[in-house]
């Protein structure tokens, strides 16, 4: 698409983009850096993730006064109306993906000093999986690319899935052995938590859809998770 | 009970756009001369809707917007081709009485333009001349409902004898607005009737707008996106003399379809 004539107004919708772009490397980060400190119990790690998510949250009320300039002052239409409403979302999806980190950290202190459960290896890989679909569909949304959104939100499934698996194995664990029930709950709300930043990494890929096309997907997204009805049976 | 029964229908009816076409235009060509300046436009323009027209200067959506009363007419070098059906008679017919007709399609200009009058005589102009009214009682009458519908009444009632030149620019429009009402019109064109005006009389016109649209069919010229966005149910973009889309509103504004609406929408038209 052309510039605008008025090339302020350019440079107004180019900061929406930065600062989604800051706020997206940000909550990638932060998420690893929970992920390692849980993994390596490595608590002051840990306290650093705690202390650094004020600056997503920074950075999301920066958003919210820059989108909000831009609709008072610009009244954007069409494509860039998208792309106000769309950042002011988005902005709000990875401030709730980074309070989900900040969570893992929390909780991986406490983790930190019971013995090591097995099960943290699956929580792993399931954070591996989420990462990824953080860097993509944040890509995705840099670049306005429909089908790599797309591609995020289908790997949910898979999300989904490991986080299911990873629900009963944790309960297994808690039955087999129950000193572990602390620990393992928190394991628990940490996949539960990587469970919803796949989600809102669904939600930011939705986004992007809109974004680029003005609808949102057309097609029902696969719901995968099935936790909520999972029930290990005692022996 | 009954009664809000009956509301929920009418509702129903007006959600499942039970619409009427009031103006039907085919193949409508204009020509200045041997210049061309309007190719071939297509449009249903809605009863009891508000169809904006909006383009750069130039695009052709003055010229459509005065064919649809043969405003054209006055000009000598002006021709136009194709039909226009208003309620199925092509007002370009020779039977057609261009008087009746433009009673039946009224104007308001871009500047409001009252008659060195009074308020009275203004709005009581067009009855007069059409021989609406029979006597003094019942052309105040249709004098009072005319200013009422253009919501000036309360403001004027107490001076119908002032020069209506003498009222605020916001208010000299809707008394325009109150004399083009007054011969009771179906449609009402509308070239850029708020561009000389500041926002709180622009948004007294805009309501009024709104209101207006449950009795007559209203067609506006418009250079304020936000405007269109605002008054209209249905917006049509014109671009050197063709019409390139038209949708409703709300799509228009959020997702056009032809790049050409995008631009100039959006502020990227070179």
């Amino acid at each position: 698409m052309n510039e605008h004539i008025v090339k302020s107004f350019d440079e107004d919708l180019k900061k929406l983009d930065n600062i989604i772009a800051e706020m997206g490397g940000m909550a990638e980060v932060q998420l690893a850096d929970a992920i390692e400190a849980l993994i390596k119990r490595d608590t002051d790690l840990a306290d650093q993730v705690i202390t650094s998510d004020k600056k997503i949250d920074i950075l999301e009320h920066e958003m919210d006064g820059q989108a909000t300039a831009t609709l008072a002052l610009r009244q954007p239409l069409a494509d860039d109306l998208r792309v106000t409403i769309t950042a002011l979302r988005t902005a709000s999806l990875i401030e709730r993906i980074g309070d989900y980190a900040k969570n893992i950290a929390k909780r991986s202190v406490v983790l930190a000093q019971s013995p090591p459960l097995g099960p943290t290896k699956s929580i792993g890989r399931m954070a591996a999986l989420v990462q990824g679909m953080i860097k993509d569909v944040l890509d995705a949304y840099m670049t306005r690319d429909v089908e790599k959104a797309a591609a995020v939100r289908a790997r949910d499934a898979d999300a989904d899935l490991l986080h299911t698996s990873l629900f009963r194995e944790i309960l297994t664990y808690m039955m087999e052995d129950p000193r572990t029930i602390t620990s393992c709950t928190h394991l628990l709300f940490v996949a539960k938590n990587l469970e919803r930043i796949g989600d809102h990494a669904t939600n930011v890929a939705e986004n992007v859809h809109y974004l680029v096309t003005g609808d949102l997907p057309a097609d029902e997204r696969e719901k995968s998770d099935a936790s909520s009805f999972t029930l290990v049976e005692t022996e | 009970m009954n009664d809000s029964a009956t509301n929920e229908t009418q509702a129903g009816t007006d959600a499942a756009g039970d619409e009427k076409v009031k103006l039907l235009s085919r193949g409508v060509k204009v020509f200045y001369g041997d210049k061309q300046a309007l190719f071939d436009v297509d449009l249903d323009i809605n009863e009891n809707e508000v169809t904006a027209l909006i383009g750069p200067s130039g695009c052709g959506k003055s010229t459509y917007l005065r064919s649809l009363n043969r405003m054209n007419d006055t000009i000598d070098i002006c021709r136009v081709e194709g039909d226009i059906i208003l309620d199925g008679d092509n007002i370009y017919d020779k039977a057609v009485d261009v008087v009746h007709l433009r009673a039946r399609v009224g104007m308001v200009f871009q500047k409001p333009n009252p008659f060195p009058k009074s308020i009275y005589d203004n709005v009581a102009y067009g009855p007069r001349i059409h021989g609406i009214a029979t006597g003094k009682e019942e052309l105040d009458g249709i004098v009072q409902t005319a200013l009422e519908k253009a919501g000036l009444w309360t403001e004027v009632k107490d001076r119908l004898d002032a020069p209506g030149t003498g009222l605020s620019g916001g208010q000299q429009q809707r008394l325009c607005i109150a004399r083009a009402v007054a011969v009771s019109p179906e449609v009402i064109l509308m070239d850029e009737p708020c561009s000389a005006l500041d926002p709180i009389a622009t948004a007294k016109i805009e309501e009024l707008i709104d209101e207006l649209r449950e009795n007559f069919t209203i067609v506006i010229v418009t250079h304020s996106m936000q405007q269109a966005a605002r008054v209209s149910q249905k917006t049509a973009f014109f671009h050197l003399g063709y019409l390139v889309e038209v949708d409703e509103t709300e799509k228009m504004f959020t997702n056009p379809s032809d790049e050409r609406t995008q631009g100039y929408i959006t502020g990227r038209f070179g």
